[in-house]
């Protein structure tokens, strides 16, 4: 150290500050490995478990459906032509009708005919959640253990600080996305005709737009608490009203009105339809742009509330 | 005194529950000098250090860094400013060297510059051989050493130190004095540390103001404000239950006498002579003495002379102002 050096030299920039506090938080998150497998850990039992589980296209199968080898339908049940007495049908013939029933049904409910493929893509949305919160919450460590008084006497841009925050959160939910869709296509996720490896950066660019929006929001609340006990319980709180009243797990459109009127406004639900449309589902152009079009306007509302509410908390 | 380098007039901090932190308080300090806040634990010393590092904004009053108002002025003082908090705040997780880059990062340091600079303060603090270990493995000295590296990565001009030795053993103390006075004695640096040991403001402080409840009470080089006392502290007991003091204050080259409890504080000028007087004239009149000390004044006379309270009577027990400190932190809100 040779002399006191000119205050000139110092050029703090928004892109530099955002960058090294980015950094910062991916090597530390590359550093706890165990940590990171835990977070995958979960949903993949979720899916692994649940997904595989409730076989719910297997109800439609011509064992479930116990029909004796003879039928008889009686006559009064028999519009065309009239006068008939009744008839007798093939019992086993009828089962199998029923069962080659099964995928319209599967298809007119799910889009898709295995249930496994529809959840699939709803664990991927719950892990966009949950990491998203989860990654917004290290704010309160930050300011617990001092680091953000340090970072606040340093010429940084306030900026910096709130955006290497949410940068940092939608990385992390990207990060998982990726691996939780991965290990959901070696489990048998069906792809549809329709999609392309270009598809991936659609589905990157709606779990970029919730994310934002969301851990924007949930950033300026953690800012604000003291303990890490109440972020924490929030997101507890928050994760599994959010998955269920959303089409995660089951079609809306079979849900009961009151449940379809907050799915509608659920952002969840956009975010889960926006991936299906581009994985499994034959896309369908239209809805996929409302889906972006309502994501777009979440993510650009919630991070304008949030990012000036956190600016708040650090510059007052 | 050369050019002033900090001016605070008037600087006052009420926060939001109406406690009154800091109360009015004035001073300035000159370049290349070595300024200490002197006070006990709530005494407003850190929350006068934060108002001038730009973390707290004043509710009243003005303070210049350099010239630059910390409140409007803010991000120019950041840039000439260094800052050693109380606490570790470095990253855990991240090693030493990378904690020092980062903070370059965050000051916008050149990338070359950033590397050489933090190999050679890592090589002034003596942490060279850990820089690549994670902070979560080092002793509460080397991340005190560490948190001063961190503090130096943009060459302050002026540097902030918020109680630089607290809680550190006697030998890390030591050489922590050691890195401060190197810092003025090479670079001329000007520091601004808060402390309530008495021993390291005498041993490391041009000048300290002496902080009591949000107000300062005195300021003055240590050897200024000692000699300001008048002379060294006789304290006499004795045996009978009888007010002395005018038998006491007759005695020659006796300059004051205060009586406080069963025993007599007082100031003479040449005590190592003054005292077997005052033994004497007492003894002649039948009083026996029962105690004699006699002491050099030292700081804590001197706060005890301008707040009648000894400082170490004001320090708490551990629980109590980690207590304290937290009711602090949560009234900053932060």
């Amino acid at each position: 150290m040779s002399g006191t050096g000119a205050a000139g030299e110092c050029r703090p920039s928004l892109a530099r500050g955002l960058w090294a506090l980015t950094y910062r938080e991916l090597k530390k998150w590359l550093k706890d490995p165990v940590t990171l497998v835990m977070f995958v850990l979960q949903p993949l039992i979720w899916m692994g478990l649940l997904g595989k589980s409730l076989n719910i296209g297997g109800l439609f199968s011509a064992n479930i459906i116990s029909l004796p080898p003879q039928v008889p339908i009686p006559g009064d049940a028999i519009l065309h032509p009239p006068g008939l007495q009744g008839v007798v049908l093939n019992g086993e013939a009828l089962a199998r009708m029923f069962a080659d029933m099964g995928p319209g049904i599967m298809k007119g409910a799910f889009g898709v005919a295995d249930y496994f493929s529809f959840m699939a893509v709803g664990i991927v949305s719950m892990i966009v959640v949950t990491t998203t919160m989860f990654s917004g919450m290290s704010i309160v460590w930050d300011r617990r253990l001092g680091f953000l008084d340090k970072v606040m006497s340093t010429p940084v841009s306030r900026a910096a600080i709130i955006f290497a925050k949410i940068l940092n959160a939608t990385l992390r939910a990207m990060f998982q996305a990726t691996v939780i869709l991965a290990l959901a296509y070696l489990l048998g996720l069906q792809l549809s005709p329709t999609f392309t490896p270009l598809n991936l950066l659609g589905v990157y660019a709606a779990i970029f737009l919730l994310s934002v929006g969301l851990s924007s929001i949930f950033i300026a609340f953690s800012i604000r608490s003291t303990r890490i006990e109440r972020p924490m319980h929030f997101v507890g709180l928050i994760t599994m009203p959010l998955m269920f009243s959303s089409n995660a797990f089951f079609p809306t459109r079979l849900m009961p009105s009151w449940m379809q009127a907050v799915a509608s406004v659920n952002p969840l639900t956009y975010l889960t339809d926006a991936i299906r449309q581009l994985t499994i589902l034959p896309l369908d152009a239209t809805a996929l742009l409302w889906d972006f079009t309502y994501l777009g306007l979440f993510a650009a509302a919630l991070a304008t509330i949030g990012i000036v509410l956190s600016w708040r908390c650090l510059t007052r | 005194m050369a050019g002033e380098v900090i001016r605070a007039e008037n600087l006052t901090k009420v926060f939001n529950r109406g406690l009154v932190a800091v109360d009015h308080v004035s001073f300035s300090v000159g370049e290349g000098e070595v300024f200490g806040l002197l006070g006990p634990n709530g005494a407003g010393k850190t929350t006068t250090i934060n108002m001038l590092i730009t973390a707290l904004k004043p509710t009243e009053g003005t303070a210049t860094v350099l010239g630059y108002d910390v409140v409007k002025q803010a991000n120019e003082v950041r840039k000439v400013i260094g800052v050693v908090p109380q606490e570790y705040t470095a990253d855990e997780d991240l090693t030493g060297y990378e904690n020092i880059i980062l903070c370059a990062d965050l000051y916008g340091i050149p990338r070359d510059v950033a590397r050489r600079r933090a190999l050679e303060l890592l090589e002034l603090v003596e942490l060279t051989d850990f820089k690549d270990k994670r902070v979560e493995t080092y002793s509460g000295g080397m991340r005190r050493r560490l948190e001063l590296a961190c503090g130096l990565i943009n060459r302050p001009k002026v540097l902030f130190l918020d109680e630089p030795t607290l809680g550190l053993d006697v030998q890390t103390r030591a050489a922590t004095w050691e890195y401060i006075r190197r810092l003025k004695r090479e670079y001329g640096m000007t520091i601004f540390m808060t402390t309530h040991y008495l021993e390291e403001a005498d041993a490391l402080c041009d000048r300290v103001a002496i902080m009591d409840r949000g107000k300062i009470v005195v300021t003055g080089a240590p050897s200024e404000l000692k000699d300001g006392l008048g002379g060294d502290v006789i304290t006499v007991a004795i045996k009978e239950d009888v007010d002395v003091t005018s038998i006491i204050s007759s005695v020659e080259s006796v300059k004051d006498v205060r009586k406080e409890g069963g025993t007599y504080r007082i100031k003479a000028e040449d005590g190592e002579a003054t005292a077997p007087l005052i033994m004497e004239a007492l003894r002649r009149r039948g009083y026996t003495v029962t105690r004699l000390s006699l002491a050099k004044p030292t700081l804590n006379e001197v706060y005890l002379e301008y707040t009648g309270r000894a400082i170490r009577d004001v320090e708490e027990s551990k629980e109590s102002f980690i207590a304290r400190r937290m009711t602090l932190r949560r009234a900053r809100g932060r």
